[in-house]
């Protein structure tokens, strides 16, 4: 682990590191860029924090209270 | 020239190399590509409950798969399984103790239902067999504090934001980083995948939350503003991932249009910091 190497032995891996990542093939952003888009799009009428969730679906709705009289 | 003066200047010129390779796939932005999209309008939420019970700092939250059930860990030594409906504690526990790690754990997070994914302040990630209690695999690069991790939706790989402002890419199977991510300039607090696997947000000390794609290997979208000046300690995602929510040490969550980059509303959490987010009907 990085904490108990040299400087000299971080630098190799972080050199070795950088050798094989140079070779990563990389596409366009506007392909990847739209396919997240088109992935909102699809997924977007499921998302409740989106939509919104029916009053009588909500789990989480308060209940109605008791009044004291 | 010294050998670590040689290394050090082979190492800048990969890394202008990659800058560059990641220049030449950058033909458009996703700001760019969003200006046409209506905007998400106003995202209002409510305190529905509030679970009282823990008697130090909760650290970390997360829901379970049915969407009821929670469990939160804090600095008092207790794990709490809350029902969400009620309020009800389901079950209380001191914290099972695996003593593993030399190092704080910083996160943990289960592969599947045999195996967990720890990343430590020692810098590096493991992957554990639960039965074993061994550690199977250990991902090593990081050069600070590995402060987060998030789990692919196809648990092949997990990516994991440090202390030396890098995300990483593994994969699980041979342990391998196969990509680090550039953008930060402080420590990446919280990671999250976005939903569907191929780009994932960060959460910094340096004020901004970033969204990161794994095939254009760089950083899609900023999400920050002039008035926001604290750290991120949490990030989730909304089930279309079109809202990016991220908890801050100024005891805000603000919620972002992950698309177009804008703030889609902020919640204020009265007394205290928020550290873990986890979203609901992830599933």
């Amino acid at each position: 682990m990085a904490r108990d190497m040299s400087d000299a032995e971080i630098m190799k891996m972080e050199l070795e590191q950088l050798q094989k990542e140079v070779k990563n093939t990389r596409e366009p952003v506007s392909k990847s860029a739209k396919e997240i888009c088109e992935w909102v799009e699809t997924q977007s009428a499921e998302d409740p924090l989106i939509k919104g969730v029916p009053e009588d679906k909500n789990p989480f709705k308060d209940k109605g209270g008791c009044i004291i009289t | 020239m010294s050998e670590l003066e040689q290394l050090r200047q082979e190492a800048e010129q990969l890394r202008h190399q990659i800058r560059d390779a990641r220049k030449a796939c950058s033909d458009s932005t996703l700001s760019q590509m969003t200006a046409g999209l209506d905007s998400v309008g106003r995202i209002q939420m409510r305190t529905r409950r509030t679970l009282r019970g823990h008697l130090a700092k909760i650290y970390a939250m997360h829901w379970g798969t049915d969407s009821r059930l929670l469990v939160s860990a804090s600095q008092d030594g207790k794990l709490i399984i809350w029902d969400s409906y009620t309020t009800n504690k389901v079950m209380r526990r001191s914290s099972v103790v695996f003593s593993f790690i030399l190092r704080y754990l910083s996160c943990c997070r289960f592969l599947d239902d045999g195996q967990i994914i720890t990343s430590s302040g020692d810098t590096t990630c493991a992957l554990w067999d639960i039965e074993t209690g061994q550690q199977t695999t250990s991902f090593t690069g990081h050069t600070g504090d590995v402060m987060s991790l998030t789990v692919c939706p196809d648990s092949k790989a997990f990516v994991s934001g440090a202390c030396d402002a890098l995300a990483k890419l593994w994969d699980i199977r041979d342990g391998m980083c196969r990509q680090s991510f550039t953008g930060h300039v402080s420590d990446i607090n919280a990671v999250c995948f976005f939903p569907n696997g191929n780009a994932f947000t960060t959460g910094s000390d340096d004020a901004t939350c970033r969204l990161f794609d794994l095939r254009a290997d760089q950083e899609l979208m900023l999400y920050s503003h002039d008035n926001i000046i604290c750290g991120i300690t949490s990030v989730a995602f909304s089930k279309s991932g079109r809202l990016l929510l991220a908890g801050y040490d100024d005891f805000n969550c603000n919620v972002w249009d992950t698309l177009k980059g804008e703030r889609a509303g902020i919640n204020t959490c009265i007394s205290f910091t928020l550290k873990s987010i986890s979203a609901l009907f992830q599933k």
